[in-house]
């Protein structure tokens, strides 16, 4: 089955691309498509770490199916679409973080 | 209810006079505005983009939610995408009711949830380089289950489709085995204690 795939913030950069149509097997989990998605940007590994170098965006991410949040759980239907959504920032300004 | 995103400067002033009732014995605003620095690197401009319908619709039940919660007549939400420089608004809440514990009440209520579940970004230009803001992380029920729960899970002989899922599902067992805590709302921010 065919999923639409959007990429916002950083991950947009990952995959170089703001949406795509992925090809996944039936009954693919949001836990499927992570590691499917994952795996696909390994070569951008590196800059995974926030910008105090500490932690992986795969590893606090939401991920959005039809413009709902979804539980790693949620079974995905052909036609689907699932956003990869890193921590938001809207509002305005930076809370300062770990101080 | 006036719920917009919009890529225009936000009229902050005339919607505040509009807001307005007779019934109104408090009008509380949030005019959330871009600040010259983070953490004392200068700021040129920031840039916001969103998953548009998504936010919409997120900014919508905010707005309702708070008005069945905190008990306030009318609420006002805007948020602004785009390149905005130091001084703008960004965002702008405005809160009206009878009284004005509620209003306040709903008004730093409304602006803590926005910035942690409408699904906004944005990008700090500074003079020497750009990052995405880090963000804040999501809130029990919003984000994904944690690492403990997924690996409870997978114990639990949980398939993972053929050809996907077995990579991460191997590190997050290896990493729940080894005892590495998992402190609530670990996420972004709170990952001192991780290795």
């Amino acid at each position: 089955m065919r999923v639409e795939m959007l990429y916002f913030g950083v991950l947009k950069e990952y995959f170089a691309v703001d949406r795509e149509t992925v090809e996944v097997p039936a009954e693919t989990t949001v836990e499927g498509i992570l590691s499917f998605s994952r795996e696909r940007t390994s070569n951008v590994r590196r800059e995974e770490l926030d910008s105090a170098g500490r932690s992986s965006v795969w590893d606090v991410l939401a991920v959005a199916v039809n413009r709902e949040y979804a539980e790693r759980s949620t079974v995905l239907q052909d036609g689907d679409e699932v956003a990869l959504l890193p921590p938001v920032s809207g509002g305005a300004g930076t809370e300062r973080r770990g101080a | 209810m006036r719920v917009e995103i919009v890529n225009t400067v936000i009229p902050s002033d005339a919607i505040v006079a509009e807001m307005k009732a007779g019934s109104d014995g408090a009008v509380c605003v949030f005019d959330g505005i871009v600040r010259d620095n983070t953490r004392g690197r200068k700021t040129l401009h920031l840039d916001y983009e969103a998953y548009f319908d998504m936010a919409l619709e997120q900014m919508r039940g905010l707005a309702a939610e708070a008005v069945t919660k905190f008990g306030v007549r009318d609420v006002a939400l805007v948020h602004r995408l785009g390149r905005l420089v130091v001084g703008e608004t960004s965002v702008l809440i405005v809160v009206a009711s009878a009284h004005r514990g509620a209003a306040f009440d709903a008004c730093r209520w409304l602006i803590d949830t926005l910035k942690k579940t409408v699904p906004i970004w944005k990008k700090e230009q500074f003079v020497d380089g750009a990052i995405w803001a880090d963000g804040e992380p999501f809130p029990e029920g919003i984000g994904l289950s944690r690492a403990a729960e997924v690996g409870a899970r997978v114990a639990d002989g949980e398939p993972f489709p053929e050809g996907i899922g077995l990579s991460r599902a191997t590190e997050v067992g290896a990493r729940v085995a080894d005892g590495e805590p998992v402190p609530e709302g670990i996420a972004a921010g709170g990952s001192e204690t991780r290795r």
